[in-house]
């Protein structure tokens, strides 16, 4: 007998219940790194040339190295330095950290897509560069490169199993836990992986949608440029 | 164009490097680091091959296969890209044995990480081969080439040159994926570590080390792919 459904209904209810932790993890995880990729992106535009220097350095660190080490440095080695952080609190942070860095380059992208005539336009207007990035330049950089986040978001929401490894009680844990307690790991894991298909396959239907509806919008901006 | 920002970070490293080599002690990890290192190696090597042969067997078969040999490629490309790669690795290791199969570790991890990473570049070569300008296939068929031969005479070869860049990004991926496999009980290098780490609490060494030879590794692959990149279209050029 290789699956069984009584034990597929017994434990769907705590899969669904972990199912949350996993979301939570992937919405904070986003928040981060959407936010941390603009600051990254905007820093390694800078003219003065080492805060470019670093910020790009910072990047390229995190992009080459495993988040799963990240998610063990946060963790382990912050407390060395006085820095002690709940299990979901380290992991959403080292997600956010790895995404941020992949988001930086996205937003890059659409940063340097904008037309220089706007800089130069907002220049003559005598708009400070705080009011520039506000008004002129992000909202005109940020919705061409949206479904690019998208598939980060996708990307970071299969990565949440990795925080497993240090103990939040997300799905991959729980379906470890519940496959140790009755020796059947068959069922536990096969529907965390039919739970992780359906739902980035979703996201990827809706990812298009938002595409095709972008492209049709971004086309013809009420008219505008 | 990244290489300056990658060279300055891995000098960077490479002092951060010689300054951790300088606190006490640092010569009780490296053996051990290497060792892991060295299966860490391994399993990015093994899972590389097993990746790129994937790859050009489910794009061919999901471009030029008979129907039911396409749904088999579509659905190989969208199971393995649409689940985690830890789920990927945690099924084969825990559920396989069920059904019978018992692999070693070693064999999933390749398996695991090279049929995922696979299915990432199946996508990579078909963008490649479908970005070969259709003339080429026109000419082939104009010169009376059967399809198989045009594609691994005229179209392959120049798509390869086009799809260096994405699989170094993919092999970068796969390499930062064999972290995964020290959670199956393999001795890897984040395994190492880890287990160094619960018996000498030196944390910030261990992971120190730790995150620079990924770092190196990783420099490792980029340099290596840009070689290999320059080596191939330089054929290319000669060509045209």
């Amino acid at each position: 007998m290789f699956w069984d459904w009584n034990y597929v209904w017994e434990i769907t209810p705590t899969l669904l219940r972990a199912s949350v932790v996993t979301i939570q993890a992937t919405l904070l995880g986003f928040v981060l790194a959407a936010v941390l990729g603009l600051v990254l992106a905007i820093l390694r535009m800078s003219k003065t040339g080492w805060i470019s220097v670093t910020a790009a350095g910072f990047v390229e660190f995190i992009r080459s190295t495993p988040v799963l080490i990240q998610i063990f440095f946060i963790f382990f080695v912050f407390p060395e330095f006085g820095i002690v952080l709940p299990a979901m609190a380290a992991g959403v942070i080292a997600l956010g950290l790895h995404y941020g860095s992949y988001c930086s380059e996205v937003y890059r992208a659409g940063l340097e897509n904008v037309p220089k005539g706007q800089w130069e336009a907002s220049t003559a207007l005598n708009l400070s560069p705080y009011i520039t990035f506000r008004d002129i330049i992000i909202p005109q950089a940020i919705p061409p490169v949206v479904p690019a986040l998208g598939n980060y978001l996708v990307a970071l929401f299969k990565e949440t199993p990795l925080l497993s490894a240090i103990a939040v009680l997300e799905l991959m844990q729980t379906a470890k836990i519940l496959g140790s307690q009755s020796f059947r790991y068959v069922e536990p894991i096969t529907l965390v992986g039919g739970f992780f298909l359906v739902m980035s396959l979703v996201a990827a239907a809706f990812i298009r949608q938002l595409e095709a509806y972008l492209n049709r919008t971004l086309r013809n901006p009420g008219g505008a440029r | 164009m990244q290489l300056r920002p990658l060279a300055v970070c891995a000098i960077v490293f490479f002092t951060a490097g010689l300054a951790v080599s300088s606190f006490a002690g640092f010569r009780e990890f490296i053996p051990g680091l290497l060792q892991g290192a060295a299966i860490t190696i391994q399993i990015t090597i093994g899972g590389c091959l097993l990746a790129v042969v994937m790859a050009l067997i489910a794009a061919m078969a999901k471009m030029y296969g008979p129907l039911p040999l396409r749904w088999l490629a579509v659905a190989y490309i969208e199971v393995f890209r649409g689940t985690s790669a830890l789920v990927q690795l945690f099924w084969l290791f825990f559920v396989l044995p069920h059904f019978g199969v018992n692999l070693d570790p070693m064999t999933v991890a390749i398996t695991a990480l090279g049929l995922n990473v696979g299915a990432y570049g199946a996508e990579v070569v078909r963008g490649a081969v479908n970005a070969v300008a259709r003339g080429q296939w026109e000419a082939s068929v104009a010169l009376n080439m059967p399809r198989a031969l045009a594609l691994r005479r005229i179209i392959l070869p120049q798509a390869f040159v086009a799809m260096i860049p994405p699989w170094g990004n993919l092999f970068i991926e796969l390499l930062k994926a064999t972290a995964l496999v020290s959670l199956i009980t393999i001795s890897d290098l984040t395994f190492k570590a880890q287990q160094m780490n619960q018996t000498t609490f030196r944390t910030i060494e261990i992971f120190t080390i730790v995150l620079v030879v990924y770092l190196a590794l990783s420099v490792l692959i980029t340099v290596g792919m840009r070689t290999l990149e320059t080596f191939a279209a330089r054929g290319i050029a000669r060509g045209r």
